[in-house]
Parts: C-alpha cells; structure tokens; sequence
C-alpha cells in the first residue's frame, strides 16, 4: 500500500498525468515447469519510459511479450489500455493495434520493400488508403532517416538501417505504447548508436515506452524509472540516478559492477 | 632495421583492378572448369569422343534417314531412319484420343481458355491475381467442362471418348489446380494449435502418402463402385482424378509445411505484433515468403505427378501413353517402338522442362534476399 502510494508520489513530481496504461498484477507465467515469472506488479503510465535490465533467463523479455500476449500469462491479470489480456482473440488484436513492438533481430518482412513493410499494417489493420498509408511511412522513415531506403528490400540494408525501420513500421501504426526487446543486441558496436538516437529522439515525443536493454547510458538518459530482475522477480525498481548510484540490492550490486 | 614495430598509416586509397585475365573470359573458363586439372582434362577429352561417337548416328537416324508420313510402316521401308511416319499419321490420336474429329475445336478453345486464366496468375504485369485464380478453381473447371463435355446445344463427347495428350493434361491440371491450397490447408492444420484439426491432417497425410498412386486408381476405379449405394455412381474419370488430387495434396502438404518450418518464428511474431490476425499474418507474411522457398519443391511434387498421370493407364483410361501402347500393337505400325516412345518422352520433357523453367524464372523474379 505505501509502496503505491509512494509510486503515486514520484510519478505526480514527474509531472504524468498518472492516467495508468498497463497493469500487471500478480501476474505469473510457467513455461512447462519452469516458473519464469513470479508475482510481477507493474504499473506503466501514459507517457513513462521505463527500462528494464537484468541478467540472461531473468525473464525480462517474456515480460514485455506477455505484454503484446506473444507469450501468455497464467496467473494474475494484465490491462493494457483498459482492455483486459485475456484469451478473448479479438481483444488481443484490440490490444496488439495499440502496442508497438520492435525486436532483437528485427523481424522486417523479407519479401517486402521497406515502404510496404511500413504500410503493411495500417492499410490491411487500420484501413488507411494506401496512399495516405505511404504518406504517414515516409514521415515515419524520414523521423528514423533513413527516407532514401523506401523502396530496397530489408536485405539491401545494414543492422542498423534494419532496426530503424523496424522502429518506423512499428510508429506506422501509431501505437500508444512502444515495447523494445533488446532492439541494440544484435548490432554491430558503430550501428548501436544510430538505433539509441532514434530512440531518444521518440523519447522527447512523450511516447510511453518499456526498453530491455543493457544500454546503461540510454536508461540514464531517458528513463523514468529502471527494474532489475533475477530469476523471474521484479528486484529492484527506482529511478535511474538512485538506482545506479545507491543499488539496494546485493544482487542489482553486483549485476551493475559487472556491466558498467 | 627492425620493420615489424613500426607503426603502419595508410595515406594513399587503393582503386579496385580488375582480376588477371587467366582467370576471366572463355579462356579462364574453359581452364577452370574442363582443364583444371590432368584428371579433368582426360575426362573432358573421352566425353567429347563419346559425344562424337553418339550423336552423329542419332542424328543421321532421327534426321536425315527419317521418313515423316506415311500410311504404314511400309511407306518407310525404303529409309533406313527412323519412321517418324507413325507419330505424324496418328498425330491426332495422340493428342486427343478418340475425341471426335469435328469436335476438336473444344479442347482447342478451352487450352486457349486456360493459357488465358494462367496469365495473371503466373505474370506479374497482368492484373487481377487474386479474381483469376480464385476463377480458376471455380468457375474455369465448369466452363472447361462445358466445352469439353457438351450438353446445352453441343454434341455431348462422353468422358471414355477423352484421350491423348489432352486427358493428361487436364489430369495433371485440375490435380495441380486442387491440390496446391488443399495441401495448403493440410499444412497449417498440421501445424494447428487445435489437437482435433492437427490430429486429422497427419491422418489425412500419412494415409495418402502411404498407398501408392496405382493402388488409389485401382480402387477409385473397380473397388470403390462396390461400396456405393446402387444408382449412385459417378464418373470413371473424375474418380480417378480426386484420387490423383488427393494423393498429390498429401504430398503437397509436407513441401508446404516443410516451407513454413524453415520460416523464422519471428516472423508470425512481427505479424501478430503488428495487429495482422492470424488468416492475415498467413496470407501476407507467412505464405508468401513459405512458398516462395518451396518453389523449388513445389515444382518438383508438380512435375512428378504431371509425369504420374500416365499411370492411368492401369485403370484403362486412353492417355497418351495409352495410345503409344496400342499403336506400337498395330499391324499396320508393328515394330516401331523406339519412335512411338521417343515422342512420348519428348512430349513429357517438353511440358515438364517448360514447368521447370517457369520455376527458375519465379525463383530469380522473387528473389529479394540480396545475400550474396
């Protein structure tokens, strides 16, 4: 109760409307046997960024994707925009239009020239003419830089270029919500920054966003608030300057010692 | 003079050259890929002979000795060549059977019919994709069976009349036309969450995949007739072609579902991300891209089952090769095996070759990998 209340506090002196966008509670998830979530609470508001971190296998990915329901939770609830996650298909397709997310590897679509990547989605999901469709990806891709590349296949292009794209086909939808699963893990080190200042640049547009990265330096940059988790357990959660300058925990200690 | 620690700055750009000559234009060729070693070039020099030994008496026999008509194979006693006589005096046997000769424009219009439908679907610069082929499994059958058939004002041609080249190839079209989305279906409900609809597909699948083709004709043609109630009977030919669409749309369902098993998983997951539901994300993302890697395979289930369709001949129907059969028996043509069966073969590779062209000209046109 004082933990929320205190939550409350920090999120008012943030100046968020404090309007709640997601909500997890109590939420646990097993896959087989083994218990990779444990009793997360979590409560996002509109316009907080919040970056996730922790060691491999802590279960920070299926988190965010029990978000989206790539993955499904077994126990407790998750609200998304006031939509309940739930088996109900139709809702999860409600959901999945509101929530962006972009991937470690990628994921463009191969077969697809990078505006119809963008495209895809609102004209067959959202009905947008194409026309306009092509209007808004073009926006979209010239927000991430990379205007010129519109008519290349996604094999045509660099790790980096990939990504940034892969982040405007996710906007192309104008989600309320951005998820980011690792999106720099799988970059060569000179692509990694192009990639983070997209990001940032998102960021200052006030899109609520929820990053797992081991990007310390962009977590310190934009985030609101940053959870460590080990062993599928929510460990730590605080904003950035106390959570990298005072860590409470012995192991969000010595998780920090190893990565900066 | 200790050169290995001083510190190395490359100052100046090096400009691309081209590769040394020895290794580029026919002459690089011919040593790199018939000379390039002692071995290989002993093999390079007794296959030329053999070819030298071989095909100047195959083309002195099929050519220039030939004999091109006749009545019988008297009219090419004279020759010494082949008697080619016989292809060209029951050319119209083998191409459409008994088919009436008066009526022959019928198959005629409706190949013309078909090349027509095939053209959006197979080129990309004609429109209308999606109308034609759902035509094509629709309403073309129905039109093609009209023309071919009869009835409504035109002379009814009854089914054991079709023969010939024509009989393959509408087998070999309507198997293919039928069983490429069924297997389509057979493969997502293979790999369906639904314990129910996986469960039936395997069984559907491994049932047709494990009788041989012959076994389906025979018992869609004699045994089947059996266990129909009386008066309930249908049509010779079409039995055997919903054993032939069956069988093929088992095999058909493994090439795809082999297809969607080499896809990424991340795939259905950026489509299902992005909001696509699940008929959607196939139909966009996973289909085209599963497909396009089977091609390959896909082509390859076509071609055999395209060359499978002579098996009729077990069930008696008059297919070509049915036709080569009962012309060699001929007294008026006896002794002319080599001739008969080198054009069956020949008709086979033309259609299968043309199919395997169009195959590699769809991998090349979709090929958007940019890997190498």
């Amino acid at each position: 109760m004082s933990e929320s209340i205190r939550e409350k506090q920090f999120k008012d002196t943030l100046g968020l409307s404090g309007e709640p966008v997601i909500q997890i509670s109590g939420m646990n998830k097993w896959f087989g046997q083994f218990h990779v979530l444990r009793d997360i609470d979590l409560t996002v508001c509109r316009g907080e960024r919040i970056v996730i971190c922790g060691p491999s296998g802590s279960g920070k990915s299926t988190l965010i994707r029990c978000i989206n329901r790539l993955e499904e939770h077994q126990q407790g609830t998750i609200v998304v925009d006031d939509i309940e996650l739930t088996d109900d298909l139709k809702q999860i397709d409600n959901v999945r239009r509101e929530v962006g997310m972009v991937f470690q590897h990628f994921n463009l679509f191969p077969h697809l020239t990078i505006l119809e990547n963008c495209t895809l989605a609102p004209i067959w999901v959202r009905k947008t003419p194409k026309a306009e469709a092509e209007e808004i990806a073009m926006e979209y891709l010239t927000r991430v830089k990379i205007p010129e590349q519109a008519d290349k296949y996604p094999g045509q292009l660099s790790g980096g270029q990939q990504q940034r794209v892969a982040i405007a086909r996710s906007l192309c939808m104008r989600p309320k919500i951005m998820l980011f699963d690792e999106p720099t893990s799988a970059l060569d080190p000179e692509m990694i920054k192009e990639v983070l200042d997209v990001m940032v640049d998102l960021a200052d547009t006030g899109m609520t966003m929820l990053v797992v990265t081991h990007e310390m330096g962009f977590a310190r940059q934009v985030a609101h608030q940053v959870i460590f988790m080990d062993d599928g357990q929510i460990v730590e959660q605080n904003e950035p300057e106390p959570f990298f300058n005072n860590p409470q925990s012995d192991r969000t200690k010595f998780f920090l010692s190893q990565i900066l | 003079m200790n050169t290995h620690n001083r510190p190395f700055v490359r100052t100046e750009h090096l400009p691309q050259s081209p590769p040394p000559v020895s290794t580029s234009g026919i002459i690089g060729w011919v040593r790199e890929n018939l000379f390039s070693s002692p071995l290989n070039a002993v093999l390079t020099i007794s296959s030329i002979y053999f070819l030298y030994l071989v095909i100047p008496p195959f083309v002195q026999w099929a050519f220039i000795d030939a004999a091109w008509s006749g009545s019988s194979n008297k009219d090419c006693a004279g020759y010494g060549g082949a008697c080619w006589a016989v292809v060209t005096a029951r050319f119209g046997q083998f191409v459409y059977g008994f088919y009436p000769e008066a009526e022959r424009w019928r198959p005629n219009l409706v190949l013309v019919l078909f090349a027509i439908n095939l053209l959006p679907i197979l080129w990309d610069r004609v429109p209308g994709r999606t109308v034609a082929a759902l035509f094509l499994v629709t309403g073309f059958p129905l039109v093609a069976l009209f023309f071919i058939h009869g009835g409504l004002g035109l002379e009814v041609v009854p089914t054991p009349k079709w023969g010939g080249f024509m009989l393959n190839l509408i087998m070999a079209a309507v198997a293919i036309i039928y069983s490429l989305p069924l297997g389509i279906l057979l493969a997502l409900g293979r790999r369906s969450e639904f314990p129910i609809i996986s469960r039936f597909c395997v069984l559907f699948i491994e049932f047709w995949r494990g009788v041989p083709l012959i076994t389906v004709l025979v018992m869609a043609s004699f045994i089947l007739p059996f266990f129909m109630p009386d008066g309930f009977n249908f049509n010779e030919l079409l039995r055997a072609l919903v054993g032939l669409t069956l069988f093929s749309s088992a095999y058909m369902a493994e090439v795809v579902r082999g297809g969607l098993q080499a896809l990424p998983k991340g795939q259905t997951e950026a489509a299902r991300a992005i909001g696509l539901t699940y008929w959607q994300s196939i139909r966009l993302i996973i289909m085209p891209q599963a497909l396009k890697i089977t091609i390959p395979a896909i082509v390859n289930t076509f071609i055999g089952l395209f060359k499978d369709t002579s098996l009729v001949i077990v069930i008696g129907l008059f297919d070509l090769l049915q036709v080569a059969k009962s012309s060699v028996t001929d007294t008026n043509w006896l002794g002319l095996e080599h001739e008969t069966y080198i054009f069956v073969a020949l008709v086979f590779f033309v259609a299968c070759f043309a199919m395997s062209l169009y195959s590699l000209y769809l991998e090349r046109k979709l090929d958007t990998d940019h890997r190498d």
